[in-house]
This record gives structure tokens, C-alpha cells and sequence, in this order.
């Protein structure tokens, strides 16, 4: 069978969602980011939720989110995102609201605003991409840094007397009664990316339904950060990422429920 | 058991050659280019076309968004 | 006449909030102005209007719930004092980046650092030369009773919005907490979706149809020739509120020769110290700044032709006699200008500013 015949629109498998803006991203090559994106702009479209959809971008790498994906944005102060995206959903109560957030600004900077913002349960869900790096500022320490991980402002290596330990704030945020749904994700291979997007499908349906925040921690590479190629970030990650930040749900609960066993 | 034939067009000016697709396509399938593209990039291209069953594994994790995706039953 | 009550000047600032229509309040406790977070939690405007009141974590966090709420089209408002507005600024100047409207109340105590919880004009500068990083200003009104608190609630709001741009009542602990007859203004109603989207659906994320394209509400732009033009469309609309929206009162300053210049707490003082001064035989007159930035720049270099000096009287060390000074110079005029002030979390008598005007100038 020729290929001419293949390349046919009946028979369109896979496409970019209209969501998407489509330009060329500024991202490195094999960033996480732009699967994120990718899939954020996919359920966009297919939940038909456009008109009601305010994104609330950080600063950081994802700041530029609001090129990439058609929807009303607002650009938030460095780690201020959750504190902006509960004016805006206090205020508007009927709209899908959603703050997408590295570690530097969530973990580090931002920790008051998260943690109150879930712990008030605001309604809304939060997008945490952790690649363990300052990527848009090159590649420096964050909270999330593994022990022993090279970075340009811990060249010998992370030194939990010197920095403290590796911060899993998702497990935090677990425990706080005002989250309904806590998990953590990754987007390495197509296994991952279609279990992370049913993740992130399931806090978007969170959302519309007004259980409170729905919390979604993406395991992400930074291969300029790193220093590796974009496959062999995605292998290290698997290697030492994961056992640190295991995958998997940490809550599926109602607002005010309890932690669930796994 | 129907056979199914699959065929994936690359964006050749989005791809930023990156090679996740190469790695995961389960059907060895994509290489990328000894060419580069006008941005300096070893674009992606089906260099074992008859292979891909259009599986869509390698748009999934295409963090360009860069891959169309065919399939059909023969 | 609406109706008249007597209240404190945080409650009706509280009161105003609700009645001129505002969407949502977000604050943290700081003394001197905690009655105005209070004062909306036993009215639970939420019941009546439909507005949103809430106890941030912080004044950070405050701020930035009022840029996500302002960045809707809602009318939205925040108030703290002094080391709050400090931790607030970040918040602003954002705020200001975006070009998007609120109201931000000041009830200034005494500092620096955590200072006292008395009253002061220490912040003017802060207030009026923007405050946080970058080129920006506030629309900063000063009001000097209770019922202008209750006034400039409502066109502060109305100021922001025409100009998309933050407005701040520059107010002090005295005021804040002095108790004093009001008449209140007439319920407004909030603005519904509709007219939202009608007046601000240019710019605000309310939600994008397919009529439109996407509404981005950012400070950002790394190009550097646009980033330049951003900075002076936003230059641009500050002459324009220089034109437009500059208000004083002056007393007696038609046949003054010495003229005290002051705002606030400090020209309630100084009404005073005209009258003790007049009664001396002394030509003395009494201008109050009502809008801060804009300075009334225009009316005190026309005063400077005729008039032998100013005194600038401020519960500071001396921060708008900087305004004085330019406005003096601008005019081309040699009049002098010196500064009487208390600092500390005092208020001076009106017989002090006299003495003072008679040490420094006679």
C-alpha cells in the first residue's frame, strides 16, 4: 500500500488540537512543557470548556504559556499564581480556572500561596510541572533538587546540610483537607503521557464539578538544565526522579475527606 | 486478524529533533534527518515506512506537537 | 440626602466598598485599618450584593487576588497599612505593568520597619512615586475626613477604571479610626456579565468565545522596542491624568502671603492654624492637595508668583515639600518653601505649625 494512499483525512489518527496555537514554541527540544501543553490544549477542546477556561501562567519557563494555548490567560507574579487564580475564580465562580506552575514558583517562592490556596480548597486545578531545576533563569538549585544533583548554583552536587532536603510538597499538599484529588504524573513515554492526561482530565471534571483543588504534580525533564540529550534526560528521570517522586495518586477524595491509603 | 497500516507526516520546520519519537516508536520506524531543517534541527522522518502501524505513540509524546498521525485497515 | 450616620473612617470605607458596587474585597489584618475587613465580615456583603470578601494569608497574597479579580473586570479592592503596603508593592506594580484598575487603601502609620501604630505621612513618596520597581504610578487620592473617605471610595473606582490603572487612598491611622458624621452614598449596583463585557470585554479574561481572540493580561513583552512603547503609552496616560484629574482645595490663598501646603490628617491641622494665624494679622493661606499624584503642580506655581513662601507640614520628615520645591521650580518663581512635620505617630497642634511658620519665615 503507497503511502499517498495512508495520508488521507478519513483516515486522521492523531493532530494537533485547534487550541493549540499553532506556532513553533520557544521550549527546548524534548522539554516537557510542550507535552503539557499539548495535552492541556487537547482536553480544552475535546471538554468543549474554551468560553469558560482562564489559565493563570507563572513565571518561569511556562511563562509564555499564554502563546501556545487559545485561551484567556493571566500572567501572575513569580510563585503568586494560586493567590491569582483565587481572586479570579472567587470572582468568577462559574469559569474553569487553572494555575500551571514549575517548582521554583510553587515550591520555593510561591509555598505560602499554594498551600493556603489548597488548604482553603480553592476551586480550581493546579498544573505542577517538577524538573527539579530553575530552567528559564539556567539550570539553578530548586526546592525539588535531588541530593547530589549538579546544578549551576550547586556545582559539587545538592548538600542536604547546606540546602536542606528535597522538598516533596505534593505529598504536603496531600494532606490538606481543602485538596479532592492529589497525584503525581510524568510525561516520559506515550504510556505516561495518556495516563497523565486522564489525571488531568479527572481534576479539570474536579473543577467543573466544585469539589475544590485538584492538584497535579507532572515528573518533567530539563535537558538544557541537565546538561543530557532530551532521551537521556527522559532515562534519568525514569532512573532517579521517579524513585524519589513515585508515581501515582495520593488523594481521590471529596474537599474535607480523608488521605487515601495509597 | 486485519492488518494495519499506519503513516506519521512531521512538521519538518516545527521539529526540534529531539528524538523522543525515534525512541518511542515501538516499530523502529523514525530516524531522524542527517538533514537539518532552516532552524539547524535533525528533523524527524519515517525512514521504515512500511513498519509504522500508526500507533500514535510517537505524537503522544512529541513535545512539539509536531506529528499527523494516519491509520488504516487493510 | 442619603443617609447620615456617624462612624469611624474604616467602616465607611467598608460601607462605600459595598455601596458603590464593588465585586470582591481581599485583605490580612494590620493596625490601624483591621475595621475595614471586619466591619465587611458582619455586613456579609455577599447576602445583599453579592460581593466577595476575603482573609488572605497575607498582604502578598492580597494583592495578587486583587490583580486575578481586576483582571476579570471586576471591581475589586484591597486595604492595609503602612508595612503592608511595603509587602504589597510587588503586587502594584504588576498591576500597574498590566494597566488593570483597583483600589488600594493606605492607612499609614508611622515608620520605618514596623514603626508604630500611629498615624503618619511617612509613605508619600512610596504612594506617589509609584512605590514598587519599574516607571508607574498610582492615581493617589488624600482624603482629609471622614466623609471623604466615604467619597473617594467611589471615584477612586471610577479614576481606575477610566485611566486602567491602580488607585490608592493615601489616608492615616487618625483618620482611619476618627469617628465623624457621614452621609453615605446610594446603593449601585454591581455590573452584571453583560455590562462587563460590554465595557471591559477589550482587555478583561472573561473567558474567550470564538468572536474573539485570546485576552492575555501580562506585564511582560521582552522585545525591547515594544517594551519602550509600553512604558510610554503608560507615560503617556500619566500627563494625561496631570491634565485632567488634578484636585485641591485652597483657602484663603487669595491674599496670602504664606501659604501652608498640606493633605490629610495634617490640613485638618492647619485649617486651624490658618484661623490662629489670621487672628495674628499674618496673610495666611491653607492649600490641600486632594489627588496626590497628579500633584496640583499648576495652581501652587501660580501661587509661587505672589506668595513669599510655603510650608510644607506633613507628619513626616519632609516628602511632598519635594513636590513643592519642583513645583516652585517649574514655574520659574523664588518663593520660598520649608517643612514642619512631627514624625513618630504625632499629629502637631495648629499652634506648633504656627510657631513654625512664624520661626522659619518672619
Amino acid at each position: 500500500m503507497d503511502i499517498k494512499d495512508i495520508i488521507k483525512p478519513e483516515n486522521l489518527v492523531y493532530d494537533k488540537s485547534k487550541v493549540q496555537i499553532d506556532t513553533i514554541m520557544h521550549y527546548c527540544p524534548g522539554c516537557s512543557h510542550g507535552v503539557v501543553h499539548k495535552i492541556l490544549s487537547e482536553l480544552i477542546e475535546e471538554m468543549d470548556i474554551q468560553e469558560k477556561t482562564i489559565g493563570i501562567a507563572p513565571v518561569g519557563c511556562a511563562v509564555f504559556a499564554y502563546n501556545y494555548i487559545d485561551i484567556d490567560w493571566q500572567e501572575a507574579a513569580h510563585g503568586r499564581a494560586p493567590a491569582v487564580a483565587t481572586g479570579v475564580v472567587r470572582l468568577n465562580p462559574d469559569k474553569f480556572v487553572f494555575a500551571y506552575q514549575g517548582d521554583g514558583d510553587l515550591a520555593s517562592i510561591g509555598a505560602a500561596e499554594i498551600l493556603h490556596a489548597c488548604n482553603r480548597g480553592e476551586n480550581l486545578l493546579v498544573v505542577f510541572i517538577n524538573n527539579a531545576t530553575y530552567g528559564m533563569t539556567g539550570g539553578q538549585m530548586a526546592p525539588t533538587t535531588l541530593n547530589g544533583m549538579v546544578t549551576s548554583t550547586t556545582p559539587g552536587g545538592r548538600n542536604i546540610d547546606l540546602n536542606g532536603y528535597p522538598m516533596k510538597i505534593t505529598e504536603l499538599i496531600a494532606q490538606l483537607p481543602g485538596t479532592s484529588y492529589v497525584t503525581r504524573q510524568a510525561v516520559h513515554t506515550a504510556g505516561a503521557v495518556r495516563k497523565c492526561k486522564r489525571s488531568l482530565k479527572k481534576g479539570i471534571q474536579n473543577v467543573l464539578d466544585k469539589k475544590g483543588t485538584s492538584f497535579v504534580e507532572v515528573v518533567s525533564t530539563c535537558s538544557s538544565g541537565w546538561k543530557m540529550t532530551p532521551v537521556d534526560a527522559n532515562n534519568w528521570m525514569a532512573e532517579n526522579m521517579i524513585p524519589y517522586y513515585p508515581l501515582g495518586d495520593m488523594k481521590d477524595s471529596v474537599k474535607g475527606g480523608p488521605v487515601s491509603e495509597n | 486478524m486485519a492488518k494495519v497500516r499506519g503513516a506519521v507526516v512531521v512538521d519538518k520546520e516545527g521539529c526540534k529533533g529531539c528524538g523522543i519519537c525515534v525512541d518511542a516508536c515501538p516499530q523502529d520506524v523514525l530516524a531522524l534527518n542527517k538533514d537539518v531543517n532552516s532552524r539547524g534541527y535533525h528533523y524527524s522522518y519515517m525512514e521504515n515506512p512500511d513498519a509504522c502501524i500508526g500507533c500514535s505513540n510517537c505524537g503522544v509524546v512529541c513535545p512539539d506537537t509536531c506529528i499527523t498521525i494516519y491509520r488504516v485497515k487493510i | 440626602m442619603g443617609e447620615i450616620r456617624l462612624m469611624k473612617g474604616n467602616e465607611v470605607l467598608a460601607e462605600a466598598a459595598i455601596r458603590c458596587g464593588a465585586d470582591g474585597y481581599f485583605g490580612y489584618p494590620i493596625t490601624p485599618q483591621s475595621e475595614v475587613m471586619e466591619t465587611l465580615m458582619a455586613r456579609m456583603p455577599w447576602n445583599e450584593t453579592g460581593m466577595v470578601v476575603l482573609q488572605a494569608e497575607s498582604e502578598v497574597a492580597s494583592i495578587n487576588m486583587v490583580y486575578g479579580g481586576a483582571a476579570t473586570g471586576k471591581k475589586v479592592m484591597t486595604s492595609s497599612s503602612s508595612p503592608g503596603i511595603s509587602l504589597m508593592a510587588e503586587g502594584i506594580s504588576y498591576i500597574a505593568g498590566a494597566e488593570l484598575p483597583c483600589l488600594v487603601v493606605n492607612v499609614q502609620r508611622g515608620g520605618p520597619g514596623l514603626g508604630t501604630i500611629q498615624p503618619s505621612q511617612a509613605d508619600y513618596l512610596q504612594a506617589v512615586k509609584g512605590g514598587g520597581h519599574g516607571d508607574y504610578k498610582l492615581i493617589v487620592l488624600a482624603p482629609s475626613s471622614v466623609q471623604e473617605m466615604n467619597d473617594f471610595v467611589d471615584l477612586g473606582f471610577e479614576l481606575a477604571f477610566k485611566y486602567r490603572n491602580p488607585a490608592m487612598i493615601l489616608t492615616d491611622g487618625a483618620i482611619g479610626q476618627m469617628m465623624e458624621k457621614v452621609e453615605l452614598a446610594d446603593f449601585k449596583p454591581r455590573w452584571t456579565k453583560e455590562e462587563i463585557k460590554e465595557k471591559w470585554g477589550s482587555w478583561a479574561t472573561t473567558g474567550k468565545p470564538d468572536s474573539r481572540n485570546q485576552n492575555v493580561i501580562t506585564s511582560l513583552e521582552m522585545d525591547s522596542d515594544k517594551m519602550e512603547s509600553n512604558n510610554q503609552r503608560l507615560q503617556d496616560k500619566y500627563r494625561k491624568m496631570e491634565e485632567e484629574e488634578c484636585r485641591y482645595e485652597a483657602i484663603m490663598c487669595d491674599d496670602a502671603e504664606y501659604i501652608f501646603v498640606a493633605y490629610g490628617t495634617s490640613s485638618r491641622v492647619c485649617q486651624k492654624s490658618v484661623e490662629i494665624a489670621r487672628e495674628k494679622g499674618l496673610k495666611v493661606g491653607l492649600l490641600r492637595p486632594i489627588t496626590l499624584f497628579p500633584f496640583p503642580s499648576k495652581i501652587i506655581g501660580k501661587l509661587a508668583c505672589k506668595a513669599k513662601g510655603f510650608l510644607s507640614v506633613e507628619m513626616s520628615a519632609g516628602q511632598m515639600i519635594e513636590d513643592i520645591k519642583l513645583s516652585v521650580y517649574d514655574a520659574g518663581c523664588i518663593a520660598r518653601v520649608e517643612h514642619f512635620g512631627r514624625m513618630g505617630g504625632i499629629i502637631p497642634s495648629p499652634g506648633e505649625v504656627v510657631n513654625a511658620l512664624e520661626q522659619k519665615f518672619l
